[in-house]
C-alpha cells in the first residue's frame, strides 16, 4: 500500500501539490509513482521561472531502465527547483513527500482546487 | 494465459513486483534493483530464471543435429562429458533464431537451455530438421524442471557449502555436474562468477527458501538486466534477432568455421559476409552524462546519423549511461559519437564490451569525453 497524505492534492498523472500558503504550491511525485518507476537515477527538472501548462511535459525522470515523462500537475510558474535532486535522485524514493520535493510552483488557487482530493487519487493508485 | 514458475507464489511472498516477460509471470525486483544490482556484484544474489526452458536431446544422430544447427560446433565437446558451449542458432541468411547453451552429457546425449520467447519454435525447428534428415534423435521438453541462478563473487562457495557438494568449488567455468537431483552448470548472465541450477519444480521452493535463510537475496529481471548489459551481454530480442548475423551482433567468436565440412545452417551467408568485410556491428557506448535508451540515434562527428541503440541504461556499477548500440560505419574503441537524447546531442564514448569485469571498470573517460 502506498502512502497517500491526506493534506495534499492529486493529479491522475501521479503528482502532488501542497498548498504552502500566498499562491505558492510544493509539487513532487506520489509514492505509488515512485514505486512503479523503480530505483531513480536521473531527474531533469524544469528551470526556475519557466511556465507549466498543467497535464504537459515538463521534465524526465529516469531509472536505471526506463525514461519517464515528468508532467505538470498544474498550471503556473516555477519559483523554485530540489537543487538537491541532480546529485541525489534518489531521495524521489526514499522521501516522495518530502525532500524528494520537485518544485514549487505560483499558481491560481483554482487550479489547485481542481485537483484530487486524497480519497480519489487512491481510487487511481489503486486501480 | 501467462505461465507461472514453480517459485511464483514464492516470490509473491516475498513482495515481489511481477511482470509479464516473454509470456511468463516473473519478478522484476523485490525491493530495490540497485540494491539487488549490489548484491550480486559485491557477494551473491539468485534469479528464478525458470522461463528458460531445457530440452534434452539424445539419440545416435544427436551430435549430427547440433553440428548442422548450431553455428559453434558442439565438436568442441567431445570426449567432455559436463563441457557446456554457448552458440547462436541460425537461420539460412544468417540471421539469428536464438542463442543458447548446450551442455554435453556424455554418450548421445545434450542438454540445451533455451529463451523463453523461442522455446516453442526453436523446438519446431530441430524437431523439422530431425523428419528432413531421418535422424535419430529425441526431443524431450522438460517442462518438469526449472532453473535457479546464483550469481556474485561468493555464490560457488555459498552454495558449494549450503547444498553440500565441495565439487562445486573446483568446478571449471562452462562446465556442470550433477547430483542429488541438481543438474549444476558454472554459467551465467551476469559476468560474475556462479552457477545455475537446474532441478525439478518441485525442489525449488525449499531451495529458494534455503538460499535466503543462508543470507542470499533473490533479485529480479531488472537487475538482472542492468547487470547482464554492464558484463556486454546481448539479450535476445533486442540486441539480436533473425534480421541480424552473429557478426553484427560482436558475437563473431561464437561462429566455428574451422572445419570445412561441417554444413551447418547459416554458414554460406556468413562466409559471403566475411568476404564482404563490411556490415553492420555491434558496439559499446559510454557517456560521462546522459542516459542512453533503446532507439536513441548516434551521430559521427559531421552528424551524420550511424547507428541506434539497442539497449541502454544507467549503470549501477559505473554510475554512467552505457549502451550497446548497432552502428553502420567502422568505430574504433575510444573514438567519440554523438547520442541524440531528447534532441540535445551528448559525447558517447566507444567501448568494447564489456564495460564491467571482474570489479572494475574497462576503460575510462578522457578529455575528449
Amino acid at each position: 500500500m502506498s502512502k497517500i497524505p491526506q493534506s495534499l492534492r492529486y493529479s491522475d498523472t501521479h503528482e502532488w501539490a501542497e498548498d504552502l500558503g500566498n499562491g505558492r504550491y510544493r509539487i513532487g511525485i506520489t509514492d505509488h509513482a515512485q514505486a512503479l518507476l523503480g530505483d531513480l537515477v536521473y531527474a531533469e527538472v524544469p528551470e526556475v521561472g519557466k511556465d507549466l501548462q498543467a497535464g504537459t511535459v515538463c521534465g524526465v525522470l529516469e531509472s536505471v531502465k526506463a525514461a519517464a515523462d515528468l508532467y505538470a500537475p498544474i498550471t503556473g510558474k516555477v519559483l523554485e527547483r530540489n537543487e538537491a535532486l541532480s546529485d541525489s535522485p534518489q531521495l524521489l524514493n526514499e522521501d516522495p513527500y518530502g525532500t524528494g520535493w520537485i518544485m514549487v510552483v505560483a499558481a491560481e488557487s483554482a487550479a489547485f482546487a481542481e485537483l484530487m482530493d486524497a480519497t480519489a487519487y487512491a481510487k487511481i493508485a489503486e486501480a | 494465459m501467462t505461465k507461472q514458475t514453480a517459485l511464483y507464489e514464492w516470490h509473491l511472498a516475498q513482495g515481489a513486483r511481477m511482470v509479464d516477460f516473454a509470456g511468463w509471470q516473473m519478478p522484476l525486483q523485490y525491493a530495490s534493483q540497485l540494491a539487488e544490482h549490489k548484491a550480486v556484484r559485491e557477494a551473491v544474489g539468485f534469479f528464478d530464471v525458470s522461463h528458460m526452458r531445457p530440452l534434452d536431446i539424445e539419440g545416435k544422430d544427436a551430435r549430427s543435429l547440433l553440428r548442422h544447427a548450431l553455428a559453434n560446433d558442439v565438436a568442441k565437446l567431445d570426449a567432455h562429458p559436463g563441457k557446456a558451449l554457448y552458440s547462436t542458432m541460425l537461420q539460412m541468411d544468417g540471421g539469428i533464431i536464438d542463442d543458447l547453451i548446450v551442455y554435453y552429457r556424455g554418450g548421445d546425449t545434450y542438454r540445451i537451455v533455451l529463451n523463453a520467447s523461442g522455446a516453442e519454435a526453436d523446438t519446431a525447428h530441430f524437431q523439422k530438421l530431425i523428419d528432413q534428415h531421418a535422424w535419430q534423435v529425441t526431443l524431450s521438453k522438460r517442462s518438469d524442471l526449472g532453473i535457479v541462478a546464483v550469481q556474485g563473487p561468493k555464490a560457488r562457495v555459498r552454495v558449494a557449502d549450503l547444498l553440500q557438494i565441495p565439487a562445486l568449488e573446483s568446478l571449471k567455468p562452462f562446465t556442470a555436474l550433477e547430483q542429488d537431483g541438481f543438474f549444476i552448470g558454472r554459467t551465467g548472465y551476469t559476468g560474475e562468477d556462479g552457477v545455475e541450477i537446474i532441478a525439478a519444480n518441485t525442489l525449488l521452493p525449499e531451495l529458494a527458501g534455503r538460499l535466503l535463510t543462508a543470507g542470499i537475496a533473490p533479485a529480479g529481471l531488472a537487475a538482472r538486466d542492468s547487470l547482464r548489459l554492464e558484463a556486454g551481454l546481448d539479450l535476445y530480442g533486442q540486441d539480436m534477432d533473425t534480421s541480424v548475423s552473429p557478426y553484427a551482433s560482436n558475437l563473431g567468436w561464437t561462429v566455428d568455421l574451422r572445419d570445412s565440412d561441417r554444413d551447418f545452417m547459416g554458414r554460406n551467408a556468413l562466409e559471403a559476409e566475411l568476404a564482404r568485410g563490411e556490415g553492420p556491428r555491434l558496439i559499446g557506448i559510454a557517456l560521462p552524462a546522459g542516459i542512453p535508451r533503446h532507439g536513441y540515434v548516434l551521430e559521427d562527428a559531421a552528424g551524420t546519423p550511424c547507428g541506434v541503440v539497442t539497449s541502454g541504461i544507467f549503470s549501477p556499477s559505473l554510475q554512467c549511461g552505457i549502451a550497446l548500440a548497432r552502428v553502420d560505419i567502422p568505430v574504433a574503441a575510444g573514438s567519440i559519437l554523438q547520442l541524440v537524447i531528447r534532441g540535445a546531442r551528448k559525447p558517447a564514448m566507444v567501448v568494447k564490451p564489456p564495460f564491467w569485469r571482474q570489479g572494475a571498470a574497462t576503460f575510462s573517460f578522457t578529455e575528449e569525453c
